[in-house]
């Protein structure tokens, strides 16, 4: 009984690490490469992030503070090394970002921790830009609007690794991403990271216990701040260079945005999310000009609908699969994604089409919304996709509808 | 003197077109405990909007059609989106407008493209309202603009009408607000629901359509501050941004919920940018005083957080 129970547990870590091992050889083109290592870097940030959102209910707007900074100490550490400076192998580098991203954490989060909720949000979207508005100010630290670059490819080679090869930054990034994935699951199951829920749910009955909730948040923020850190080198390793916008609020924004998009009750949930970061900025915005747009929709949505994301609603679904078996649920919930695709359906082809009327010089090929070319002056494309969209949101609100009446009912 | 009289001048309308936005953001705010990140994109939108409507009717139909469009839209927004998450509490909230911020700014780009629009003060408001001349003969104040520039010898520093009207609008403004919440019916209910709102439920009073309009008329005077502030400064995407984190700490730094203090941080941080740009000089020989300019709300935020957390001008809670 208790190794079958150890062999659950295991078994996700198994097949995360299996995962990671086996996607450069799934998808090796160099651009995949790349994708896949952000998604490692976003996994970390994701992760980090969501140590304050989702285990102690701080919601911050100024998390590319700790990342960026993490960035700029590594890369200062690595062109330090090239130059015989410092004595730092690479692999060293992603603690050294970790570290600067714990001490700035530490030194800020004394401020923002003090109150929790709307305050906490507030001060570290202050912090945020206090520190965006002073990188014009330490050109030499910032490198200012161009930023500073580096290379990574520097000393003697590592067990025979230089890291310039895009495949040995990947393992690199994995392992980190491995690694922190899963030190911030243990941190959950100590005694500061059950705290730490305890003062998310009710500080004041923490302060009773007698538990100094601030504290409990500071010690979180600094730890977060680290894992924030070790991203942002990574970061900096990968692409070589870090410019003052990694430091900004669009940043932190897309952090926030996508991990709840994945779901910030479930330990999972920003893993997902940083996959769909990658896929979002990376391969949806070469696809379509509006692709924030459709972010934006779909976090709406999400966070009005699903508030547990998307990991909350597909253990939600596995619940009730298990409950009520597939042959109960199979036609509400066929009816549902339909629906759910139809108003896609639609409101994609709408804006494609407002998209193409805007830059009708600039592209020439009408837009095509599943490999369905669209005519944008013929006012039946537009009445269509409207109609579709209408339909699709109506099936689908009376499809999720019913199912949650079942479910009240039960 | 000069100078300074002007960049005063030039301070306070811009803290009073920041007072436009942030007045209905901290109503918002101290009524539905909802930090509305769009609030700025409804800014934006009534700049967009007002540009729309001011060129196929005229710049007066914009000033009141492009605000109770978009008021009609935050109504619609709250009653649609925000209620429905108000049960999952004040971070799914926030989450909600922080999203309807991101789709308010794409879609206006779909609509209107991602260039700057032009958007051009009316005849009425171009040019100068008065302008500062100094000749030979000494220092005068002329209405309008003066014909004297055009001579040797004399420098003249011009204020913009469109910064006398913007600052008009503001006061008018506050003060109907105040008149508004202190004299009327209506103003009763809102104040008593800020305090009480059980009680005033329990009155028969439809809260829930009290927070609407609450919601509904923010967004509208955010509007009517992007009709006045799109047509003086520049319409373009990057607007809500340049001036909603900005609004954010003017309405912390006055306290929540205080119109006064709203008005006082608005005026303040309003003077101190201008003032630092306008009295530009370098600071022990490191970065210049303009430079520092972009950071000075931010740091006036994080200090009163850490000294005065409840905000500067709070109003006594009990």
């Amino acid at each position: 009984m208790a190794t079958r129970s150890a062999a659950r547990r295991l078994a996700p870590w198994a097949a995360y690490a299996l995962l990671l091992a086996l996607a450069p050889w799934v998808f090796p083109s160099p651009l995949a490469l790349n994708m896949l290592s952000q998604i490692g870097i976003g996994i970390v940030a994701c992760l980090s992030f969501n140590l304050l959102f989702g285990q102690g209910g701080m919601l911050s707007f100024g998390h590319a503070v700790y990342t960026g900074l993490g960035g700029y100490a590594a890369i200062h550490a690595m062109n330090a090394a090239a130059q015989g400076a410092l004595p730092v192998p690479l692999v060293a580098v992603p603690l050294l970002g970790g570290l600067a991203g714990l001490g700035v954490a530490w030194l800020l989060g004394g401020l923002a921790t003090r109150r929790a909720g709307t305050s906490f949000a507030m001060i570290t979207l202050g912090l945020g830009e206090l520190v965006v508005a002073l990188t014009p100010l330490l050109p030499s630290v910032f490198g200012g609007e161009g930023g500073i670059a580096g290379n990574r490819v520097y000393g003697r080679p590592w067990f025979g690794l230089d890291f310039g090869a895009a495949i040995e930054v990947y393992g690199l990034i994995a392992v980190h991403a491995y690694a922190c994935t899963a030190a911030l699951y243990a941190f959950t199951r100590t005694p500061l990271g059950r705290l730490l829920n305890a003062v998310r749910d009710n500080d004041e009955r923490v302060a009773f216990l007698g538990t100094d909730p601030r504290r409990v948040r500071h010690r979180a923020f600094a730890i977060a701040g680290f894992f924030a850190g070790v991203s942002g080198a990574l970061a900096a390793i990968l692409f070589e260079i870090v410019t003052p916008e990694v430091l900004g609020a669009s940043r932190s924004g897309t952090v926030l945005l996508f991990t709840v998009l994945g779901g910030s009750a479930a330990f999972a949930g920003p893993v997902v999310g940083a996959v769909l970061m990658v896929l979002a900025t990376v391969a949806l915005s070469g696809l379509t000009p509006a692709w924030l747009l459709y972010v934006g929709l779909a976090f709406v949505g999400v966070v009005m609908v699903a508030p547990g994301g998307l990991v909350g609603m597909a253990s939600a679904c596995a619940g009730r699969l298990r409950r009520d078996g597939l042959r109960a649920l199979a036609p509400l919930g066929l009816a549902g994604l339909a629906g759910a695709a139809m108003a896609f359906a639609g409101v994609a082809g709408m804006v494609e089409m407002a998209y193409h009327l805007r830059l009708d010089d600039a592209r020439s090929a009408p837009p095509a919304v599943f490999g369905l070319a669209l005519d944008t002056a013929s006012a039946a494309a537009w009445a269509g996709a409207a109609l579709l969209a209408g339909a699709g949101l109506a099936l689908a609100a009376w499809a999720g509808g019913r199912l949650r009446g079942r479910e009240g009912a039960a | 003197m000069d100078t300074i009289a002007l960049t005063l001048l030039n301070g306070l309308s811009y803290g009073l077109l920041l007072f436009m936005l942030s007045s209905g953001l901290t109503l918002i705010f101290s009524m539905m405990g909802v930090l509305n990140f769009a609030h700025a994109s409804f800014y934006m939108l009534g700049a967009y909007l007002g540009q729309a409507l001011a060129a196929r009717l005229g710049f007066g139909t914009a000033l009141w059609l492009a605000p109770l469009a978009v008021g009609g839209l935050g109504a619609a927004f709250e009653h649609l989106c925000l209620r429905r998450v108000h049960r999952h509490g004040h971070v799914a909230e926030l989450l909600v407008t922080f999203g309807a911020a991101y789709v308010i700014v794409e879609a206006v780009q779909l609509v209107w493209g991602r260039g700057p629009l032009e958007f051009h003060p009316p005849d009425w408001l171009a040019g100068p309202a008065f302008t500062r001349v100094r000749d030979a003969a000494g220092a005068s104040w002329v209405a309008g603009a003066a014909e004297a520039c055009a001579a040797a010898g004399t420098s003249c520093t011009p204020f913009p009408a469109t910064r006398v009207f913007m600052m008009g609008v503001a006061l008018a403004m506050l003060a109907a607000l105040a008149a508004l919440l202190a004299l009327t019916r209506v103003g009763m209910v809102i104040r008593a629901a800020l305090t009480h709102p059980r009680m005033v439920e329990a009155l028969g009073h439809d809260l829930p359509k009290v927070y609407m309009g609450v919601f509904g008329a923010g967004a509208a005077l955010a509007a009517l501050a992007g009709v006045i502030g799109g047509s003086t400064f520049v319409t373009e995407p990057g607007m809500a941004a340049a001036v909603g984190s900005v609004v954010f700490v003017v309405v912390v730094v006055g306290g929540v919920g205080s119109l006064g203090g709203a008005f006082a941080a608005s005026v303040l941080i309003g003077l101190l940018q201008t003032a630092a740009v306008g009295f530009d000089r370098p600071l022990f020989g490191g970065p210049s005083l303009a430079q520092l300019a972009p950071a000075l709300p931010f740091a006036l935020l994080v200090a009163v957080l850490a000294w005065r957390p409840a905000g500067l001008f709070a109003p006594r809670r009990g």
